[in-house]
């Protein structure tokens, strides 16, 4: 298996040189929220272990929010973010892209301070990463080769089951089955369909994922006994400030609606970049760590494939500190139009929404942490959509295909690999066609 | 919460007015607005107190049309987002399928910077109707209002113009406001919290959706004040939003289509038919009907109307595209019906049913919508339609109109998530088949022009290349006042 690993940069924008870049990421698009996959400064296509890339410039517009804390906003340097998620190495992703795309890079990141012409590219980005506190991706060890390979399978059944519509459609699905079995594995021999055999999995990145496995719950049953006696402090401490955080949660303001919705929607998938500022305190710093800590940990361990809860839109998600504990950011690629996108939220995972959202600051109010909150549909979306941020440029590696899409296929490609199927099965696998 | 007052809410709220057969739809622009001021007081606008015996009259404006009346921004920036930018803004056009044909450009009206002010809707008996809008388009109308276009209807006999019986389901609105929200619903039910369909009540989530809240002055002193906030008038009290769209049916190609892909059997035709619609001509579901009413349905609710898709999880007998599945997926808040705790937290934590397509669905009770249109045009049976057009043959279609508290969760949705969604419920890449625009889909090569039949036991059975049937040829989003806050937007509180 290739398993999925992220980068993402922050670096502080030379004020001076904003407008520029903008100009710049602007070049790289064809139209609002469309970007040209083959652009001059970074040809995204041409990278086949790349799912998703983003820039976006962290334009916070909601730092005055933490006055309801009586506390003075900081000026924060505005921060431009790239951003990707990739098959195997990140550090080997950055490598190739430097290779291919160095110009591209340098005259972006020009625009940023601290950057000269005789910077080391790759040293500088590493300088500047910024790691998630948590991360999900929509189907660990699914490679973007394995997504088109799997695309190119489907398609090709497609057409095979048109041509032939007439007798398969009165074939039982067993029959069906082994028909299909057949065919792909005369084009496979063709080489007119290529299914590539999974890679081994790295070596390290199996034993960091079983230290990880292991040592998290390790870790929490070795502190469990102060955790305990720690426990009903915190529960008073959090109560307390459940019931008097003030909510900020004003109507968005319709020209960023308006900016935000131009670039939604050009394809099934879509992007969201969403910052806010962390509730003061100690209590809720502990909270955000132990709460994204454990999507982190059910994320990587325990979810099922194609699955976060019950959502299966979500490709990849992570969350990051921005340059401190101060502000976070979360970042996703979802199919499907925002409002449906906050609906499923709200209604099907809400608790989880509430649990790593209601640490930011004018969060709807809570209750134990995981109730109430975005019940407040009205004010969680408002909340949401004042803190989204709009996004420069943005890259899918698979245009028009949702998480669904991609799991339909892995599950054909999953059913052709067995010989033989109970007769359910086989009706089921028939039913994905 | 207190009760409502039916006689502060329009009455095309609570009824669709069956029996007064004869309407249409005026859109207009405010040309004097003294005048227009002054024809909104002298007009007694229908409330919803009783059931209209010979004629009625309702009222709804867009936002550039309260802002005609010199309604200030200060309040028209209550009034939800999508209310104020409009159907036709192009980001909305694009998430809502109004693209290509659809374009707004392409509207007869409505389009971006031409909206309506106003729609006037009109009722009557056939005996009276020409009379009540000849009267009520009196001297004041002529001097107020310039009249953008007039929509006519007819009456089918409860078919829309493909030939199917329309108008079945329709949630129940919980008018006694009995209904406990937020709550978990593990059964699809039919009664639907009344603040979904009026502004100022408890919704779904067991809040208050937004609308303007004023300080008391002497202009607002008749308005209510607001549940959620005594001290202010509430101006969305007892009025919903309306979203008014002109569909145009073509009922010779619908049926030409079905026929060229039956081999010419004109039964087959109609079989197909019914897997599109998801339902026969007569309005007969596809999936057998329940002997017990739908929770939350009265014992008085058609037998038609009796029915989930929970006994058809593969789409054999109602495909999952099929028009009314998409519509309204008739399913609840889980994938499971009577479950414990355990099992629901077992589901949310993501490890429920595992096949392909269970649970991807949003829950429907949140995303209802009140239906209030109407078809225009002359009958034409599937047979008939099988003949060419003759030269200058009128159009077909459906004014279609629904209430909704919330356009973004309710219409919006359904048109978005549902109807035009090309990978609704696992489907690979087709949209309504009734509906459809036949675009390709959003950043794919592919068009978006097929209809898949599921079958039990078997390949499905596509059909493929659909032309489109439907096109929207207008749209605006109006706000349906109450009848204190008519008489506020008249002016009647100034004097």
């Amino acid at each position: 298996m290739t398993p999925q690993s992220n980068f993402m940069v922050v670096v502080p924008v030379d004020p001076k040189h904003e407008t520029e870049l903008r100009q710049l990421l602007d070049s790289m698009n064809q139209g609002p929220g469309q970007v040209d996959p083959n652009n001059a400064l970074i040809p995204f296509a041409k990278f086949d272990t790349l799912h998703f890339a983003r820039f976006v410039i962290l334009d916070d517009k909601t730092t005055e929010d933490v006055r309801v804390y009586r506390l003075t906003p900081r000026s924060y340097p505005l921060y431009l973010a790239f951003l990707g998620d990739v098959d195997g190495d990140a550090n080997a992703f950055l490598d190739q892209l430097i290779k291919r795309a160095r110009n591209g890079l340098g005259r972006i990141f020009s625009c940023c301070e601290g950057f000269t012409s005789d910077t080391d590219l790759l040293v500088w980005m590493k300088r500047h990463h910024a790691p998630a506190i948590a991360a999900y991706v929509n189907w660990r060890g699914r490679t973007v080769r394995q997504i088109r390979e799997e695309v190119a399978l489907y398609e090709a059944l497609e057409n095979y089951i048109g041509q032939n519509s007439a007798t398969f459609q009165h074939l039982p699905p067993r029959e069906l089955h082994e028909r299909l079995r057949n065919f792909v594995n005369a084009e496979k021999s063709a080489s007119r369909l290529i299914l590539s055999p999974e890679s081994p999995t790295p070596l390290g990145w199996q034993i960091r994922n079983l230290l990880h496995l292991f040592g998290m719950p390790l870790l929490v049953l070795i502190t469990l006994p102060l955790l305990i006696l720690l426990a009903p402090f915190y529960i008073i401490a959090l109560r307390h400030l459940e019931k008097t955080d003030p909510e900020v949660c004003p109507r968005a303001d319709q020209q960023h609606s308006e900016d935000l919705s131009r670039i939604e929607d050009h394809d099934v998938t879509n992007q969201f970049s969403a910052l806010g500022s962390l509730k003061p305190g100690l209590v809720r710093l502990l909270t955000t760590s132990g709460v994204l800590k454990t999507v982190n940990y059910g994320a990587r361990h325990i979810t099922r494939p194609g699955r976060l809860g019950r959502i299966r839109s979500i490709h990849f998600a992570r969350w990051v500190f921005v340059a401190g504990t101060e502000r976070m950011i979360f970042c996703s690629n979802y199919d499907g139009s925002v409002e449906s996108y906050m609906d499923d939220f709200i209604n099907k995972t809400g608790f989880g929404l509430n649990a790593s959202f209601s640490n930011g600051v004018g969060y709807p109010r809570t209750n134990w942490l995981v109730r109430d909150g975005c019940i407040d549909e009205r004010k969680y979306k408002e909340y949401l959509r004042r803190h989204t941020l709009v996004t420069q440029v943005w890259y899918k590696a698979y245009p028009g295909l949702s998480a669904v899409d991609l799991e339909r296929n892995t599950r054909i490609r999953q059913g052709l690999e067995s010989s033989s199927m109970t007769d359910e099965q086989a009706r089921d696998w028939v039913a994905l066609l | 919460m207190s009760r409502v007052e039916f006689a502060d809410v329009q009455g095309l709220v609570r009824f669709g007015y069956g029996h007064l057969t004869e309407a249409s739809y005026a859109l207009v622009r405010v040309k004097n607005v003294a005048a227009a001021k002054a024809w909104l007081h002298s007009t007694r606008v229908t409330d919803a107190a009783k059931s209209p015996t010979n004629t009625a009259i309702n009222i709804a404006f867009t936002a550039p049309g309260l802002r005609a009346l010199g309604i200030s921004e200060s309040v028209i920036a209550g009034f939800s987002q999508e209310f104020r930018a409009g159907m036709a803004q192009e980001s909305r056009a694009r998430q809502l399928g109004d693209v290509g044909n659809n374009a707004p450009s392409n509207w007869a009206w409505g389009s971006y910077g031409c909206e309506p002010h106003a729609v006037v809707m009109f009722f009557g008996k056939p005996e009276q109707f020409g009379f009540f809008v000849q009267s009520t388009k009196g001297t004041p109308w002529s001097d107020a209002f310039e009249e953008v276009t007039s929509l006519g209807t007819s009456n089918l006999d409860e078919h829309e113009p493909f030939g199917f019986k329309d108008g079945i389901s329709q949630p129940q609105i919980d008018w006694e406001q009995r209904r406990q929200t937020p709550c978990t619903q593990l059964e699809y039910t039919n009664i639907v919290a009344l603040g979904e369909f009026l502004l100022g009540y408890r919704n779904e989530y067991g809040k208050i959706t937004d609308r303007p809240l004023l300080e008391p002055d002497s202009a607002s002193a008749e308005l209510l004040a607001a549940n959620d906030a005594p001290t202010k008038k509430d101006l969305g009290r007892n009025g919903t939003y309306l979203v008014m769209r002109e569909l145009e049916q073509d009922v010779r190609k619908f049926w030409q289509f079905l026929h060229q892909q039956a081999a010419g059997n004109i039964e087959e035709a109609r079989q197909l038919g019914a897997k599109i619609v998801g339902r026969m001509q007569s309005g007969d579901p596809l999936v057998p009907t329940e002997e017990r009413p739908t929770p939350g349905s009265d014992a008085t609710s058609t037998q038609q109307n009796r029915f989930t898709y929970h006994n058809d999880p593969t789409g054999a007998r109602c495909p999952f595209g099929a028009h009314i599945r998409r519509a309204n997926p008739r399913n609840s808040d889980f994938p499971e019906q009577r479950i414990g705790l355990l099992r629901k937290l077992v589901i949310m934590l993501g490890f429920g049913p595992k096949g392909f397509y269970d649970d991807l669905t949003s829950s429907v009770r949140f995303h209802r919508i009140l239906r209030r249109g109407r078809e225009y045009g002359s009958e034409l049976r599937p047979e008939q339609a099988l003949a060419p057009a003759p030269p200058n043959e009128q159009p077909r279609g459906l004014n279609f109109i629904c209430l909704n508290a919330n356009i973004s969760r309710q219409f919006e949705f359904l048109q978005n998530a549902w109807i035009s969604n090309a990978k609704f419920a696992g489907l690979a890449g087709e949209t309504d088949p009734l509906l459809g625009n036949r675009e390709r889909i959003a950043g794919y090569c592919r068009p978006s022009a097929n209809f898949t039949m599921q079958k039990e036991n078997g390949l499905r059975y596509p059909l493929s290349g659909l032309p489109q049937f439907v096109t929207v040829r207008g749209g605006a989003y109006f706000f349906l006042p109450s009848l204190r806050a008519l008489r506020y937007f008249a002016g009647t509180g100034n004097a």
